[in-house]
């Protein structure tokens, strides 16, 4: 991280990327780089956050974005609290506000808050004067996953524009791939989203992206593949065909890699759903860059950390 | 008690007046209009300079008592009106208990005459406990002097009970006043179905679930003969529903509210729930049809919807705060700004929409500043600006969708039957 790059950060939050310009985004995977490093080093500590105090408000249960989130911050030397809220209880509980305000009052830095309800890394941020980073609120934005997507992504192709990045799964209730439609889209990044028709929301397209539900066409010149999670259990899901049919119809198979790239890149947000969304051939194979992005993930979540933390109040 | 207030620019559309001239107040009544009125009297007020026109007839606010007088009151809701310039107000029935029987509009009216600052009229619950089940006594209420029925909050979804309270209203010849939704399309949804719904990542109300129910209830006072009227028309379907149906001589009525003629579902994207309200904003495209249905007369009136919610039941989760905003003390600035400003209609023609018509469409003698009327008056500052702050809402509760907002038009007086109710300092 050079020095001269500090004022270019004004952000106080990390709530979405839309909200973030493209040179804000080359600026945190940049920094990401030289954090990447030290991951590998014998002694993986610097002192960078050292002093302050890092809170996960964690309101859905999601033990990768916390750990991630909790092992970043560990390696800029900050404190880490964690804090697990039953979300069933919230609307009898202390509202969002007040915990944050208190969180604020025990002099915390930073707020990092998932939470089940869209807008609710918004609404908390409106309403602190310490700085909040958005691990994933509703079906809004998932800023850091995206964020390490990309990283990945530039990691192995070197670049952003122009790359054919496709999407598939449900893509309606799916923060991971708002986020990484908005980052994407302004390197000039071609994207399609590809989904069931039920599963694709509205006006999507005025997003920049191509819709198709046919798997081959978005896998055809694809570089790049983001398979998502896909979630049965959920209520507004009954409707929904079976998962085996799922399978069949989306489900990312080393059958119908043949068709696409030789050296597609295959993504995935995890947790996986081995046999639903993606086959375990193809999760572990040599295409798959799942594990690399767990890793990606801290020096991403580290740059965020960093710069949140510059940004003056 | 004499007042006289002069040198006003009167607006008057009932009596085609748009001019400079003086009114004469002598207790409750409007006394004489004339020029340069020469009479000894107890207050006199010098309006040069001044729009004076009919009291503001609100024909839609939630004014929550009796139940939840945490959100408001008679007497908060009715003051918030005097500063807003509205001199009556339709009270809407979803109260805790409804106002679905004889008792508790007696127990409101008593409420009312003792703490009201403005008129308030009663709007009695079409069904029972507004829940769509069984129909309210409607003559024994409107013995009790409710002057218009309506569930609204709901709609009745069942076509034939819907038919029998629109015959009943006939026959007793009440105004039914329709929330037009039907909740099996609109569902859970929070805001406009769409892009900006994809965008904030929350469920979306589809326009359907408004329109396809505007044409239910037009087609049944098509077959009944009743009065309906639509409440907060917010897209363009409807209206284009509602042009075709008064083309064909049907007996429709409809009102708009300020937000849906001032704001869309754009100002959503900073999840601001105070704009979360019911039917939600919508496109950019229905805003400019909900000004063609006014500029046409489409849409007949603009009324509040003033929705008072708590702050706890406001600022939080967006998905989770309740549908509504506060309307009162802005609904004539944000007509002047949007409507005056933009020179989408004349004074005249606003004070139709918020005054005169409403009052026609409730069948009461408001609206008007004839001789023998109501002293029913409010002088406005046409051109100066402010900007709406919470602190300064009356309100008791502060969920205004315009908060931060700069309008223009100041109210200087509210007279409601010749008392000044409100005075801005
Ligand atoms: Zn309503
Ligand atoms: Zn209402």
């Amino acid at each position: 991280m050079t020095k001269k790059k500090t004022a270019k950060w004004v952000h106080k939050d990390l709530l979405g990327l839309e909200y973030l310009s493209k040179e804000d985004i080359e600026l945190i995977l940049d920094t990401a780089e030289s954090f990447r490093e030290i991951l590998d080093r014998k002694i993986k500590k610097v002192p960078a956050l050292r002093g302050k105090t890092v809170v996960n408000l964690f309101y859905e249960p999601s033990t990768r974005t916390r750990v991630s989130f909790e092992v970043a911050a560990k390696r800029l030397s900050a404190d880490v609290i964690n804090i697990a809220v039953e979300s069933s209880s919230v609307k009898k509980g202390e509202t969002l506000n007040d915990t944050g305000k208190n969180i604020e009052a025990l002099k915390a830095d930073i707020i990092v808050v998932r939470h089940n309800c869209s807008g609710a890394a918004t609404m908390l941020a409106r309403n602190v004067n310490i700085s909040v980073i958005n691990a994933g609120d509703g079906w809004h934005e998932h800023p850091t996953q995206a964020l390490l997507d990309m990283f990945t992504l530039r990691g192995k192709l070197g670049k952003l524009e122009g790359l054919n990045v496709s999407i598939v799964g449900d893509i309606a209730h799916s923060r991971v791939a708002r986020s990484n439609i908005w980052g994407l889209t302004k390197f000039g990044a071609n994207i399609t989203v590809c989904a069931p028709k039920i599963l694709i929301p509205p006006g999507i397209e005025k997003m920049g992206v191509k819709i198709t539900d046919n798997i081959d066409e978005a896998l055809g010149n694809a570089d790049a593949i983001n398979v998502l999670r896909m979630q049965f259990e959920r209520d507004d899901m009954k409707a929904f065909p079976s998962q085996l049919e799922y399978f069949k119809n989306f489900g990312i198979t080393e059958e119908r890699l043949k068709k696409a790239k030789k050296d597609i890149i295959i993504m995935h947000p995890g947790p996986i759903n081995r046999g639903v969304e993606i086959s375990s051939e193809v999760a572990d194979g040599t295409n798959s860059v799942i594990l690399e992005q767990v890793t990606n993930g801290i020096a991403v979540r580290m740059a965020v950390l960093f710069w949140v933390s510059q940004a003056k109040l | 008690m004499k007042l006289i207030i002069k040198n006003g620019h009167v607006i008057d559309p009932a009596n085609k007046i748009d001019e400079v001239i003086d009114i004469l107040v002598e207790g409750e009544k409007i006394f004489k209009i004339a020029r340069a009125i020469d009479a000894k009297a107890e207050t006199v007020i010098e309006a040069a300079g001044k729009i004076v026109m009919p009291g503001i007839v609100d024909m839609h606010v939630h004014l929550r008592e009796p139940g939840r007088e945490d959100k408001e009151t008679i007497f908060s809701g009715t003051k918030a009106a005097a500063k807003g310039g509205v001199t009556s107000v339709l009270a809407m029935p979803n109260t805790l208990p409804s106002l679905d029987s004889m008792g508790i509009i007696k127990t409101l009216k008593d409420i009312i005459k003792k703490t009201a600052n403005v008129d308030v009229f009663i709007c009695g619950a079409i069904t029972v406990g507004r829940l769509g089940k069984e129909l309210t006594n409607i003559s024994v209420l409107k013995k009790e002097g409710i002057i218009a029925i309506s569930d609204d909050g709901a709609s009745v979804d069942n076509d034939e009970l819907m038919l029998k309270a629109l015959k009943e209203a006939k026959k007793e010849k009440l105004v039914v006043v329709c929330h037009s939704e039907d909740k099996s399309l609109s569902g859970q949804g929070v805001v406009n179905f769409g892009f900006t719904s994809t965008r904030l990542g929350l469920k979306g109300i589809s326009k359907e679930s408004e329109y396809k129910r505007v044409g239910r209830d037009i087609k049944l006072a098509e077959e009944s003969g009743a009065a309906v009227h639509i409440a907060h028309v917010s897209c363009a379907e409807s209206v284009e529903i509602i042009r075709k149906a008064k083309k064909n001589g049907i007996k429709v009525t409809a009102e708009t509210a300020p937000h849906y003629f001032s704001l869309n579902e754009e100002d959503l994207l900073g999840y601001n729930t105070n704009m979360k309200i019911n039917p939600p904003l919508r496109t950019k495209d229905d805003v400019l049809s909900i000004i063609e249905g006014l500029k046409d007369g489409t849409i007949d009136a603009i009324a509040s919807d003033h929705a008072p919610h708590t702050e706890s039941e406001k600022e939080i989760e967006f998905e989770y705060a309740e549908f509504g905003s506060i309307g009162l003390e802005t609904e004539l600035a944000v007509s002047i700004t949007e409507i005056i400003g933009k020179s989408l209609l004349t004074w005249g023609g606003l004070v139709e929409k918020i005054s005169l018509n409403p009052a026609k469409i409730l069948g009461i003698d408001k609206g008007t500043l004839g001789s023998g009327k109501d002293a029913d008056i409010i002088i406005v500052s046409p051109e100066k600006e402010w900007v709406v702050r919470k602190e300064y809402l009356v309100s008791k509760s502060k969920n205004s969708a315009f908060i931060g907002r700069k309008l223009r038009g100041i109210v200087e007086y509210t007279i409601c039957k010749g008392n000044i109710v409100y005075k801005s300092n």
